[in-house]
């Protein structure tokens, strides 16, 4: 695993709760996962991915955890058109002008 | 981390943790066995209407514009006409909220936290939330030059994230936040103790009386605007439901501006058969709030909250609660994108489907207003959710929302007459919710004087009626 350097913006991963050990309010399906925490921060000193690094959180707060990724990228999108949305305005701008043409 | 006490120790400390970190003894406003001076709680806080007012206009959160929906309000005209109900169709207006500084309504429940943190001289404020909430803390501690931290529940143990939530973790760190990311469960509150444990932040939780003054300003306008455009109150206000602040916060606002007569109505997504700490089904709600599986379960039991007595009392304020579905929040969503130009939510549009549907039968001079609209972006977004329900295996089609089914099937409508609320019956909540409130009750003898007059506050039910389905409840418990 590839090496770090102290000052980058990293992601660490920690286990807050093992599976098995959960709260007894959980239900069977969670009860079977551990509950995993992932935090950001910039790295404190030159660590190895994959293993324990610390991370100064923006708030200041020195955490440990297993060292996830380096500058891990935002993924969240769009993705692709919706095709059972792509008539609807189309469908009212029809009702709209029917309206406007019974007036 | 460091030494972490163990799950029972930490929740067996919540109330000695809530107390520092909200700086309030929830403890002084008991009284009788079950009950407490709710408005004594909400009036310590010291803080008028006129002073949250200020304290929000100077970080630019309220008066927010409320706009007139003329085309959604012509459709649903058209809508009542082929229902037979020509001259029906209520004017619909909406208060869009998304105008606030980090988009939604939330600043104004957040605004006020803040502002208290800073005047206590708290280092920052902490959140538990998913949502827009999460970034409005965010946003305000940017402001006040406080700490923020966020606890959020973000993916499942496949690591697959609800991508309203990404886009919300990437908000609260763009106001420069630390962002906890968790995995799904209810132990998320375990890992929120800690936090405020070790920081000693303030607890900006949703529920403190902080929260919910400073939503009262929201009401508030929209009873003096609506009066001003329309030249009286509307008719009915429409928000969206989940934990009970937004209806409560709301409710309060337009009595203190005179609307009494102004109808609360409550809205949420019908997500029943979903459950909400499951890994599975995490992934199978295109909605992370404003749906029943909050809405209900903070209805018939306020204080499950993360504080001991919840400010936000949605059975108190509550004339109606009705429920859509997924589906038809993103048709209402998209029609509000292409025929009124504004790209908002979708969790906001939750109340604007129902709102749709209820003007059809109002008359045409009437006024509903829906009383927020959120920002919206990539991941939190219709196109966003569905590629996600897609890719879960959930079918997607148009057809008769009726047969929308949570987890597995979204219906979009066909027709915009198809949009439909279902009446959740608020007596049945009612009961729900002083089986909750007594279940520590064995006698109804050991209800003492003060608590009638508080459950007939709480239930808006007569001291008789209350004493009558209590007879019952307790005798079928024991």
């Amino acid at each position: 695993m590839k090496t770090i350097p102290k000052g980058s913006l990293v992601e660490i991963g920690i286990t807050v709760m093992n599976a098995g050990n959960r709260a007894p309010q959980v239900p069977a399906d969670t009860q079977k996962v551990n509950m995993e925490m992932l935090v950001k921060g910039i790295l404190t000193a030159d660590s190895r991915q994959g293993e324990e690094a610390e991370i100064s959180t923006p708030t200041g707060r020195l955490l440990k955890g297993r060292l996830i990724a380096e500058n891990p990228p935002y993924t969240h999108n769009y993705g692709e058109p919706i095709s059972e949305l792509g008539a609807i305005g189309r469908e009212l701008r029809a009702m709209l002008k029917e309206k406007e043409e019974l007036r | 981390m460091k030494a972490a006490g163990s799950y029972s120790e930490i929740m067996a400390r919540k109330a000695e943790i809530m107390k520092s970190s909200v700086g309030i003894d929830y403890s002084s406003y008991a009284c009788g066995r079950l009950s407490f001076d709710y408005e004594k709680m909400l009036d310590d806080s010291g803080y008028s209407l006129d002073a949250i007012a200020a304290i929000q206009a100077d970080t630019a959160v309220g008066r927010t514009p409320l706009v007139e929906l003329k085309n959604i309000t012509s459709i649903a005209g058209l809508c009542a006409s082929r229902k037979g109900k020509p001259g029906n169709g209520a004017r619909i207006f909406i208060k869009d909220e998304a105008a606030n500084p980090s988009g939604s309504f939330k600043d104004r429940r957040a605004s006020l936290s803040a502002y208290e943190a800073k005047q206590k001289g708290y280092p920052g404020i902490a959140a538990a939330s998913s949502g827009n909430y999460g970034a409005a803390v965010a946003s305000q501690a940017a402001k006040y030059g406080l700490g923020a931290i966020v606890v959020q529940e973000s993916f499942d143990s496949r690591g697959i994230e609800q991508p309203e939530i990404a886009e919300k973790t990437r908000a609260c760190e763009a106001y420069g936040a630390e962002v906890l990311r968790l995995s799904v469960g209810p132990e998320l509150f375990y890992q929120y103790l800690l936090t405020l444990l070790e920081t000693g932040y303030f607890n900006a939780s949703l529920y403190t009386p902080y929260s919910i003054l400073g939503i009262e300003t929201l009401g508030w306008e929209i009873a003096n605007e609506a009066k001003v455009r329309t030249g009286r109150f509307p008719a009915a206000v429409i928000a969206t439901h989940a934990g009970g602040g937004n209806v409560t916060g709301t409710a309060r606002g337009l009595i203190k501006a005179g609307a009494s007569d102004t109808k609360m109505i409550g809205a949420s997504v019908d997500l029943s058969g979903l459950h909400m700490a499951s890994d599975h089904d995490f992934n199978r709600k295109s909605f992370t709030t404003g749906h029943t599986g909050f809405s209900i379960p903070f209805t018939t039991w306020p204080d499950r909250s993360d504080v001991p007595r919840s400010a936000a009392r949605p059975l108190r304020y509550l004339d109606r609660f009705v429920t859509v579905t997924q589906g038809e929040v993103f048709y209402i969503t998209q029609a509000l994108a292409e025929i009124e130009g504004l790209e908002r939510g979708p969790a906001g549009n939750t109340s604007l489907a129902a709102a749709f549907a209820l003007a059809q039968d109002m008359s045409r001079d009437e006024v509903i207003i829906v009383q927020e609209t959120e920002y919206t972006g990539a991941g939190k977004h219709p196109m966003a959710q569905l590629n996600l329900a897609k890719k879960m295996g959930i079918e997607v089609r148009r057809g008769n929302p009726e047969e929308n089914k949570p987890g597995s099937t979204i219906v979009i409508p066909e027709r915009p007459e198809q949009i439909a609320v279902k009446d959740i019956d608020l007596g049945r909540l009612k009961t729900s919710y002083l089986k909750n409130i007594v279940s520590s009750i064995d006698r109804i003898e050991d209800i003492e004087a003060a608590d009638w007059d508080f459950l007939a506050m709480e239930t808006r039910l007569s001291e008789e009626e209350v004493c009558s389905r209590l007879t019952k409840i307790i005798e079928e418990q024991s």
